[in-house]
């Protein structure tokens, strides 16, 4: 028979604003809360990747339009916003899969040290936003 | 004999949710070794990257049947994620419940539509 556990406590007084913004948050909490938000926002653009899917793949001339929305914008939207948003899915991916894989790592590991924490998250984020930076360069064209 | 069932439930904590925990891991890696072999693809290709290097890759049946299988797991894998969120932050059911079909649509619709461009190249 399993025992009835006991009430936790609730907090639901924390202010968004005047509360969360005064947490002190080691790195390990901050791969977690942009593991979350990199897949949120993800999840909203999902018809936005899709439609870089299909105008890539389809055809000749839809992978024409595909090149122009990075070159000359697409429809009311600049192509530097284009290429911005494509670049925010770009970290969204790379932040979301490196954070997945030191996720799995511990769970399948069992290494969950503080040290160990703080340094694959750091890691994490360094590499992330690295490889962020070096695929971001050749989207505007610095290369 | 006790309630153990709607409001009422005993959550002792073991193998709720395991199931879902386990297919977000196996998701995820089939998702990465996906990813892998896309990048992979592009870097091993022939000839300048242009349409036809990248349609090439998603040529083959056997591509088009791998790359279903992924999309369903890039299902299965948002909606625990996506379920997680709304679970976490969201706690009256009745807006629950709306964001839970929003989510469950909005999947749907966008998987409908990638099926449909792997099998028209």
């Amino acid at each position: 028979m399993t025992e009835v556990t006991r009430k936790r406590p609730e907090f639901r007084n924390i202010n968004a604003f005047s509360d969360l913004t005064t947490y002190r948050m080691p790195a390990a909490a901050w791969v977690s809360i942009l593991h979350r938000a990199s897949g949120g926002l993800m999840f909203l653009l999902l018809p936005l990747i899709v439609w870089l899917f299909d105008t890539s793949l389809s055809s000749e001339i839809s992978f024409a339009r595909f090149t122009s929305a990075f070159s000359a914008g697409v429809g009311f939207v600049p192509s530097w916003l284009f290429k911005l948003v494509v670049l925010a899915i770009i970290w969204a991916y790379l932040h979301h899969l490196l954070a997945g894989v030191r996720h799995v790592y511990m769970d399948a590991t069992h290494k969950a040290s503080k040290a160990f924490g703080k340094s694959t998250a750091l890691a994490t984020m360094v590499l992330g936003v690295g490889l962020t930076v070096v695929l971001g360069a050749k989207l505007f064209g610095l290369y | 004999m006790a309630v153990n069932f709607g409001t009422q439930r005993v959550t002792p904590g073991a193998h709720f949710g395991t199931r879902d925990w386990l297919a977000q891991r196996i998701t995820a890696t089939l998702l990465t070794l996906f990813t892998l072999l896309v990048i992979a693809a592009v870097v091993f290709s022939s000839g300048p990257i242009g349409y036809e290097s990248w349609a090439a890759i998603f040529a083959p049946q056997w591509m088009k049947a791998l790359t279903l299988a992924v999309f369903v797991s890039l299902g299965y894998h948002v909606w625990v994620g996506m379920r997680n969120i709304w679970m976490d932050y969201v706690k009256p059911p009745g807006i629950r419940l709306g964001l839970h079909v929003f989510t469950i649509v909005w999947l749907v619709a966008c998987m409908g539509w990638a099926v449909q461009v792997l099998w028209r190249i």
